[in-house]
């Protein structure tokens, strides 16, 4: 069997309003669109990801989360209507997708080896989390590739940012051993935004660009500041400046998504694709693609 | 019915949001204690002459503004993120549309951002499920679910408390308040034999016994002026401040003059559940001093950086 592999690791952000803009059928709102910029930016990955030969998609959510260390979706099958409680206005959006339950169990087993608390999630009644939701469809709007969704345990919460970058690193190089083993060709995706400072008025009309701006300039010096280092390959840097980043911006890096991923794939030294930067109700989200192929990678933004 | 009408709250309710006592409170005698107390309260509220029961939830947070639940008939099956393994909690709920609707107008009337939400699936929290199935498991009395703002502090919870007070006496309405909070929060970080479940430290425990007094005294203001120090020590620092008892005081009336009674506290998974009464009573016996202001209206947050402009 031949060794498997990442072929690429996604940052990608989940506001809702991205798949309420895009009026799916899955999604019961109804919008006049909005955040070109990220959407078209999606539409461009997803394309990439398309050409790209691979078994599964391996998302990491701040959305599900967990205190009680990191769990693992373990059923094959969810189906149900996700519905967001922050904007249960925009998202209500009906999903059937599948698990690689066995890669979930590799990873699982794998992270407990280093000594990471684990969990199988195996409720059938459990509702798949609007981040996992919203990112896959933006990513695979088919949905024709299984899942696996890793909780976010909320350890810059109970210990502190450096105690969230060992442990999301650890569970990274573990994720990494499994899906070496596995024989298969994974995406990884980090589901969250950057800054994270929302407001906390929506405008009549959600999807009225007019009303669209960042929180305030600072989220955007800071976000701007890490685009910036992710274009230049210093993903290590990154990490370094992570705490003061996400205490700074209020960024939605604190569940660990952006640092699993980035751990997984050996904190990579080549430049980072860039698909887009827009702000969502006041966020800062840039969508950021690690190609580890010297022949596919390209300059896209 | 005037909007100067007093607003009649028959007793307030403090539980704790973990879904042990509903899902396994066979597991351990502290679980069992806990399920026993909540019994007790559905007793009571039973037993009184309740129009509504408007509960608070410190685990469903908001972003835009304070999020009502409206929803005539509120049905689905409920998981808990790291509690799976316990099992489902089907629900159906029946809300107070006409409160909830009011609810929010007064809420906008005090400044504060508000909308009510009314959807098919939307997702109930876990506090509120717990709380409403074993409170009021058959709707014998319909419901109300506030949420609780993320980013809000002091002023908005308190004027939020208010806004409350204005809808039941608008409305004329008897309630029964719940708030659905831990006291210490901090949860073992691993997975525990029930049975052996405990205060995860010695300094939890001592503040949430601190606490524990003071609601048993009826110092339900003096608790609301403690919050930001019960924050410091025993909360973990997930969102800007614990909420619950400036809501409560706010809700209930801010002042000393309760009859609080502790009928259980326990341990959930290292956290600290109490479940506890306050009922409106005469006589206060509060010595602290009330060193924040009073709000009525929230103004949003200050500007202070422009305020301090030269011009
Ligand atoms: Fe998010």
């Amino acid at each position: 069997m031949a060794k498997g592999q990442i072929v690429a690791g996604c940052l990608a952000p989940h506001p809702p309003h991205l798949v309420y803009a895009d009026n799916p059928p899955q999604n019961e709102a109804y919008s006049e669109g909005g955040w070109e910029t990220l959407r078209w930016g999606y539409q461009r990955l997803a394309r990439k990801l398309k050409d790209i030969d691979y078994d599964a998609i391996v998302i990491f959510t701040p959305h599900w989360q967990t205190y009680i260390g990191t769990h693992f979706l373990g059923l094959p099958e969810f189906k149900s209507k996700s519905v967001d409680p922050v904007f249960p206005n925009l998202f209500r959006y009906n999903y059937d997708l599948q698990v690689d339950v066995e890669l979930s169990e590799a990873m699982r087993e794998a992270a407990s080896e280093e000594g990471i608390i684990t969990k199988m999630m195996r409720n059938p009644d459990f509702r798949v989390d609007y981040g996992t939701i919203t990112s896959c469809h933006l990513l695979n709007p088919k949905w024709d590739k299984p899942i696996v969704t890793i909780s976010s345990n909320r350890n810059a919460h109970y210990y502190s940012p450096e105690v969230m970058i060992e442990q999301a690193t650890a569970l990274g190089r573990a994720c990494a051993k499994a899906i070496e083993e596995s024989g298969k060709r994974v995406v990884l995706v980090a589901s969250h935004s950057l800054s994270h400072r929302h407001f906390v008025e929506e405008a009549p009309l959600p999807e009225d660009m007019s009303k669209e701006h960042i929180y305030n300039h600072s989220q955007y010096v800071w976000d701007m500041k890490i685009v910036e280092m992710i274009r230049d390959g210093k993903s290590r840097e990154v990490i370094d400046i992570m705490p003061e980043f996400t205490e700074q911006t209020i960024a939605e890096t604190e569940g660990g998504g952006l640092i699993w991923m980035l751990g997984a794939m050996g904190f990579p030294d080549f430049p980072a694709e860039i698909y887009g930067y827009q702000s969502v109700i006041g966020t800062g989200n840039v969508i950021a693609c690690w190609d580890p192929n010297d022949d596919t990678r390209e300059y896209v933004l | 019915m005037s909007e100067t009408n007093e607003s009649e709250i028959l007793f307030g309710i403090y539980c704790p949001p973990h879904p042990q006592p509903l899902l396994s409170p066979e597991a351990s005698e502290g679980y069992s204690n806990l399920r026993t107390a909540y019994d007790e309260c559905r007793n009571r509220i039973e037993e009184s002459e309740a129009d509504i029961i408007i509960v608070y939830s410190t685990t469903w947070p908001s972003i835009i503004g304070h999020q009502i639940q409206a929803l005539e008939k509120a049905v689905w099956t409920h998981v808990d993120d790291d509690f799976h393994y316990l099992g489902s909690m089907p629900y159906e709920f029946h809300m107070d549309t006409q409160f909830a609707h009011s609810m929010k107008e007064n809420c906008q009337k005090r400044g504060l951002e508000a909308r009510t939400v009314e959807y098919e699936g939307f997702p109930i929290d876990t506090g509120s499920v717990v709380a409403l199935q074993l409170l009021n498991p058959d709707n014998r009395i319909p419901t109300c679910i506030l949420s609780s703002n993320m980013y809000s502090n002091r002023s908005e919870t308190i004027v939020l408390g208010k806004a409350v007070r204005d809808t039941l006496a608008q409305q004329n309405k008897k309630a029964v308040v719940v708030v659905v909070s831990s006291l210490s929060n901090r949860m073992f970080t691993e997975h525990i034999d029930p049975k052996e479940d405990r205060i995860h430290s010695q300094k939890d425990d001592d503040w949430n016994r601190k606490i524990l007094e003071f609601f048993d005294d009826g110092r339900l203001e003096d608790l609301s002026q403690l919050s930001r120090d019960i924050h410091g020590q025993i909360r973990v620092q997930k969102v800007v401040a614990y909420k619950p008892a400036w809501w409560l005081a706010a809700t209930m009336g801010q002042h000393n003059n309760y009859d609080g009674e502790v009928l259980a506290y326990e341990a959930l998974h290292g956290s600290g559940g109490a479940v506890i009464t306050l009922t409106p009573s005469s006589g206060s016996v509060g010595d602290k001093e009330f060193d924040e202001d009073d709000v009525e209206f929230y103004r949003g947050d200050r500007n202070v950086l422009d305020k301090g402009m030269l011009e």
